[in-house]
């Protein structure tokens, strides 16, 4: 079938990142305490990498349900935008619909802007392939992180680095992204602020909404470094 | 609360925020062109909270007494330079890993 194989091509690069960051979960959780079922249903259902990833240490500390809610919603809230672009597109999908809106990651949106389809191809069944892979790919790297964390007694401690890492990695990809380095200027000063002010547990909340508060005063100077306004 | 509904209740919760998170767009804006501001948001919004979240995952550091935050901020170091330089998201991530699970073993 030749979408699933244009489909496992675009994908490849996503397997490695998946599986790693997938497994990293699967193993905080097992270390965690939480079982193979809360795992494989956090992979299935949630499927947002960094959220997973903060929720683990945020589920032992007990953090009220309320709290969750608002991480995850400043976490995933870059998730509202990538929609936009695919709308007309997904709604043609049929059946396809409903999954392709709830599989829309940063990985596979990131694929789907950019990929071109060979001549002949099916699009719509490519592009749902595309999708489908990637959220296989994550089962599968959560899975193995779950039962290698229950069945191999390694001393795993400082795997949870390993979100740092990815972060860290994020935001040197994102400074390369963005001209305007005022953005990770002001999440910084911001962050410091409230953390000094606030103490560790009680500044992630207000530094991002000073944040959003921040980036609509800096709006002007932000959009003409950006680009984003023809002036 | 209880310790077996807590999490399923957790995950349950996060998946719910996050798919109406993914599908608020098309519920909101069907064919309809998006304000300008929003546009604005979802550009600017990612690199601010990606640094504030490497802050975030900084705050358990103590500097008053060993290791002094050397383990998080030397393995820190350690992805920044191998992103910037080699580019490789999967070696920066293991390095990085690597390194602080050596360091926290190491320092005392």
């Amino acid at each position: 079938m030749r979408e699933l194989r244009f489909a496992l091509r675009q994908t490849i690069p996503i397997f490695f990142t998946y599986l790693f960051i997938g497994i990293a979960f699967g193993i905080l959780m097992s270390d965690a305490g939480y079982g193979l079922l809360l795992t494989m249903a956090s992979a299935v259902f949630i499927y947002a990498g960094s959220m997973q990833l903060v929720m683990v240490p945020m589920m032992t500390s007990g953090a009220s349900l309320p709290t969750l809610a608002l991480m995850a919603f400043f976490i995933n809230a870059r998730h509202i935008f990538y929609g936009i672009g695919f709308v007309e597109r997904f709604r043609k999908m049929g059946w396809r619909y409903p999954y392709m809106v709830m599989a829309l990651t940063d990985e596979t949106y990131s694929i789907l802007c950019s990929v071109q389809y060979d001549p002949g191809l099916d699009e719509e069944k490519s592009a749902f392939l595309i999708a489908l892979l990637n959220h296989l790919y994550w089962i599968l790297g959560c899975f193995v992180g779950a039962c290698a964390g229950t069945f191999l007694q390694f001393d795993m401690r400082g795997i949870e680095f390993s979100a740092t890492a990815f972060f860290v990695v994020v935001v040197v990809n994102q400074w390369r992204l963005h001209r305007s380095k005022l953005l990770f200027l002001t999440a910084a000063v911001c962050a410091l602020a409230f953390f000094l002010l606030l103490g560790k547990d009680y500044f992630l909340v207000p530094t991002l909404m000073s944040c959003l508060v921040a980036l609509l005063i800096l709006r002007g100077p932000i959009e003409r470094k950006e680009g984003l306004r023809d002036e | 609360m209880n310790s077996f509904l807590y999490p399923v209740l957790a995950i349950g919760v996060v998946a719910l925020v996050t798919w109406g998170l993914r599908a608020f767009p098309f519920l909101l804006f069907g064919s309809r062109p998006l304000p300008r501001v929003m546009q604005y948001l979802g550009q600017t919004l990612p690199p601010a909270i990606m640094t504030v979240l490497v802050i975030y995952c900084m705050r358990g550091i103590t500097f008053q007494r060993s290791p002094f935050g050397v383990p998080e901020l030397a393995a820190s170091a350690l992805v920044l330079v191998l992103q910037i330089i080699r580019k490789n998201m999967y070696l920066s991530i293991i390095a990085g890993t690597v390194c602080y699970m050596v360091l926290i073993r190491v320092i005392h």
